[in-house]
């Protein structure tokens, strides 16, 4: 079976003014986003507590509130359905005090007139260690990006190198502004499904840059967009095929795979769609705008090449013994 | 048909490898090395604690302090003033000047890594800044030490206890069932089981009801509660001895058969604690644990041999506990809990059966879908990612690493991802079909033009798993472990294993049958 097989190349970047038109709004409205609603840091990073609860039926939500409200402890304290109705999760912003006392107790206690329950989970993270790990957090993302940047700098050319970088951090900026607009929690997991997608949508773009790499090279034509085009093209089912597949895997995780972890499924979701996207329609422009030159990158490659040459020359001579 | 080539059999051991290596873990077998099951999915209590060091250095300071005293008692140097200043400072004043040198040397040669400070007669001896260092650093290992020691006493399965950054310990503990288990083990960590004979200020002990603490600290004294009346005791700050001379304890019944802690002294213990009670016959001494009385007994005799009893209306589980704290001994410095996660055993079941059935939902997908795209290209990419599973499994079990609900779906990730590797390759090789090559030259040409690109998209995403490993805690290491482990492990299947198959099958491969192989039909086909 062929999806598809396109005979002509498609003419990607005469659209890519357009395309970095809708780039450019979706990050500019995803930081507005991130900016003015802010993130909903789940109790990883902003400390506090969370008990999650399972009752024997349906959940009598508003007596759990009513309930929970007794305690002065736990004013303020937002109570949630997760995942089906028989399942409550409460949210508390205190936390220094706490972690001294035992929240199970004092849960079991509290809600003992509301129904047959079972506390399933209970986190308490304290404030400082909330924000030691958000630092960390943003250190990993920083160090992941600044490694991808010297590897790729080193493997391919210092524009390739921003140019994935640029597209990456618009790709997170994307995903970032989507967890912001659906009210995902921002705990660890999430966290980690950004890296994911840092990962993921590079793969991406790595694969349609060795294209571009390539066709430098074996086609000979002397403006770049035309080589980007034949290149995308060429690249095009893989990069639909492959992202079809994890799009599938990572549809059945959010489906099928438990409240617990559907924060870090739908961020993936995003970002496995705005990496496919970014990879075809974003990274490959700006390695035009940022003026690479199609000639001189042959000139050093030949340059290369020949050094090599006289490299290899060189050693027959000298086991030869002509040296 | 051609013999087999190097990278099949390269991949039939990989394949071997990775089925013996991951039986033990799938058919959860006693015998052999498996995949632990993370907190999350098997249940179980997670905690982060802190360590007060600077209650480690106050109670050095505080048995420098003793030290102090029992050496010039023993040396009859004649000494007043005998305190504790900002928890980290000794003074006291000498009375004889004729003692200054014997007592400076002395205490130089008794008590290592000091600064002593003169002033008159009046001296301050204070830890070096080395010295209040290693302090800290001993504070952490010891509580280490101490709390594994009381986990492993209490009987707990596969307890981890470990020092995390510079100043925390992560404590985790599979496997709790009940609410009650847990409190028990909160308790029994959070125990500092600071143990301290001290003496009862008899000369001030009748105004102890009217008296403040400010006041009671001026004489050198402090105030301390019974732990079941509530009685106040005015006691002697400096105590006589403390937890870190005791050698064993143990849980007995006293005459009325209440449970009671029989501890032992070591010999220097022994020898302070006998000079004691003999000296302070008539009067009493409390029994402190962790800062409240436990008793206060009357000394009747010198009371030799080491041997001293704590009663204090315990129930049996209680005393067992202490006598376990005592035993593995005291915590340095308090420890307070920074983080705590608990799971319920049954939130860990649903879990585990979430993703599992998104896992085999998920392959399954990729499977059919690989099959129906390439046909035979697809099942030969389709061993590999069976294979590549299997060796996620075997090299995890392998290292005893911890599968979390992250690492599962990690696992489901790599699935996603490994096909990636054929994909390219089998999409290079219906390229250079279409062109005409032959089969032999598009599975050559296809795997090499396919290499590179693999390998700088596999090194990338690796260095994202890598700063994630590295930064990462918990949950989030185990998601980047699977991720790295599957990634290096789809290098090998997908690369060279589906490259050593092609070459084996090559010479089955017929270009009338290209749909067959590699799903396509070509027009240059003859």
């Amino acid at each position: 079976m062929e999806l598809f097989r396109l005979k002509k190349p498609l003419s990607l970047m005469s659209q890519s003014k357009r395309f970095g038109i809708l780039s450019v709004v979706v990050v500019i409205l995803s930081l507005g986003l991130i900016f003015t609603k802010g993130f909903n840091y789940g109790i990883d990073f902003a400390g506090g507590t969370l008990v999650q609860v399972k009752y024997e039926g349906k959940a009598p939500i508003e007596k759990v509130r009513k309930a929970i409200s007794v305690d002065k402890n736990y004013e303020g304290a937002s109570v949630t359905y997760f995942g089906s109705d028989d399942e409550v999760v409460i949210r508390t912003k205190m936390s220094s005090k706490a972690l001294g006392e035992d929240i199970s107790d004092k849960m079991t206690q509290l809600l003992k007139d509301t129904g047959k329950f079972e506390v399933r989970r209970v986190d308490m993270v304290g404030a400082k260690v909330g924000s030691e790990l958000r630092e960390k957090g943003i250190m990993s993302m920083f160090l992941a990006i600044l490694g991808i940047l010297i590897y790729v700098s080193f493997r391919f050319e210092w524009r390739f190198a921003v140019a994935s970088v640029m597209a990456l951090v618009h790709d997170v900026t994307i995903a970032m502004g989507a967890v912001v607009l659906f009210g995902i929690e921002v705990n660890l997991d999430t966290l980690a499904a950004l890296l994911t997608i840092l990962g993921y949508s590079l793969n991406d773009t790595i694969i349609v840059f060795d294209r571009i790499r390539e066709g430098i090279r074996t086609i000979k034509k002397p403006e770049l967009a035309s080589i980007i085009d034949e290149s995308v093209t060429q690249t095009l089912s893989r990069t639909t095929l492959t992202s079809l597949t994890t799009f599938f895997v990572v549809l059945t995780l959010f489906l099928f795979g438990g409240e617990i972890i559907r924060g870090f499924s739908f961020t993936l979701l995003v970002g496995v769609v705005v990496g496919t996207y970014s990879s075809i329609f974003v990274a490959s422009p700006i390695l035009m705008w940022l003026g690479f030159d199609v000639s001189s990158f042959r000139e050093k490659e030949a340059e290369k090449l020949k050094r090599e040459k006289e490299k290899e020359k060189m050693r027959q001579m000298y086991e030869g013994g002509t040296l | 048909m051609k013999t087999l080539n190097f990278r099949v059999i390269l991949f039939i051991f990989a394949l071997i490898f990775g089925v013996v290596f991951s039986i033990p873990s799938l058919m959860q077998s006693e015998s052999g090395k498996k995949i632990t099951l993370g907190l999350d999915l098997q249940g179980g209590l997670h905690m982060l604690l802190g360590i007060k060091s600077d209650v480690a250095i106050a109670s050095r300071t505080k048995s420098i302090a003793g030290t102090v005293k029992y050496v010039f008692d023993d040396e009859e140097i004649i000494f007043d003033d005998l305190r504790m200043v900002d928890g980290d400072k000794v003074t006291f004043e000498l009375l004889d000047s004729d003692d200054v040198t014997k007592a400076t040397a002395l205490l130089k040669k008794e008590i290592p890594g000091i600064v002593i400070n003169q002033n008159g007669m009046k001296f301050t001896v204070q830890m070096t800044s080395k010295e209040m260092a290693r302090t800290k650093q001993n504070a952490i290992k010891q509580a280490v030490d101490t709390i594994r020691n009381r986990l492993n006493e209490f009987g707990l399965a596969e307890p981890t206890v470990a020092k995390q950054g510079e100043d925390k310990i992560l404590v985790e503990v599979p496997g709790i069932k009940t609410q009650a288990d847990e409190q028990r083990i909160r308790e029994l960590i959070a125990r500092a089981a600071h143990l301290q004979l001290m003496a009862v200020d008899e000369d001030r002990a009748a105004r102890v009801s009217t008296m403040s603490a400010a006041e009671a600290k001026s004489y050198g004294d402090v105030i301390l509660k019974d732990v079941n009346t509530n009685e106040k005791y005015l006691l002697r700050q400096i105590p006589v001895l403390d937890g870190s001379m005791l050698t064993d304890a143990k849980v007995g019944f006293d005459k009325s058969n209440m449970p009671v802690i029989n501890f032992s002294l070591n010999g220097q213990g022994a020898k302070i604690f006998g000079d004691f009670t003999a000296k302070a016959v008539g009067k009493r001494m409390a029994v402190v644990l962790d800062n409240k009385v436990y008793s206060a007994p009357v000394i009747r005799e010198r009371i030799g041999g080491g041997h001293v009893q704590i009663s204090g209306n315990f129930k049996l589980e209680e005393a067992h506990d202490i006598a376990i704290a005592l035993r593995s001994g005291a915590l340095l410095a308090p420890v307070f809990v920074m983080e705590k996660r608990s799971v319920g055993p049954s939130l860990g079941a649903d879990s585990i059966k979430a993703s599992s059935i998104a896992l085999a939902l998920g392959f399954i997908l990729v499977i059919a879908f690989m099959v129906i795209y390439y046909s035979m290209a697809g099942v030969i990419a389709n061993v590999a990612l069976i294979g590549n599973l299997f060796l996620i499994l075997a090299i995890m079990s392998l290292f005893g690493a911890t599968l979390t609900l992250p690492g599962m779906a990690g696992i489901v990730l790599t699935v996603g991802m490994a096909v990636d590797a054929n994909v390219i390759i089998n999409e290079r090789i219906r390229e250079l079909l279409h062109e005409g090559k032959s089969i032999a030259k598009s599975i050559e040409d296809g795997y090499d033009n396919a290499f590179t690109a693999i390998l700088d998209a596999n090194v990338t995403t690796l260095i994202a798993a890598v700063v994630l490993y590295a930064y990462g805690t918990g949950a989030i290491k185990g998601f980047a472990l699977t991720m790295s482990i599957g990634i290096l492990a789809s290098m090998l299947t997908a690369i060279v294993g589906t490259h050593g198959i092609y070459q084996w099958l090559l010479p089955k491969m017929r270009k009338e049958k290209l749909n067959l192989w590699f799903g396509i039909k070509t027009e240059g086909a003859k």
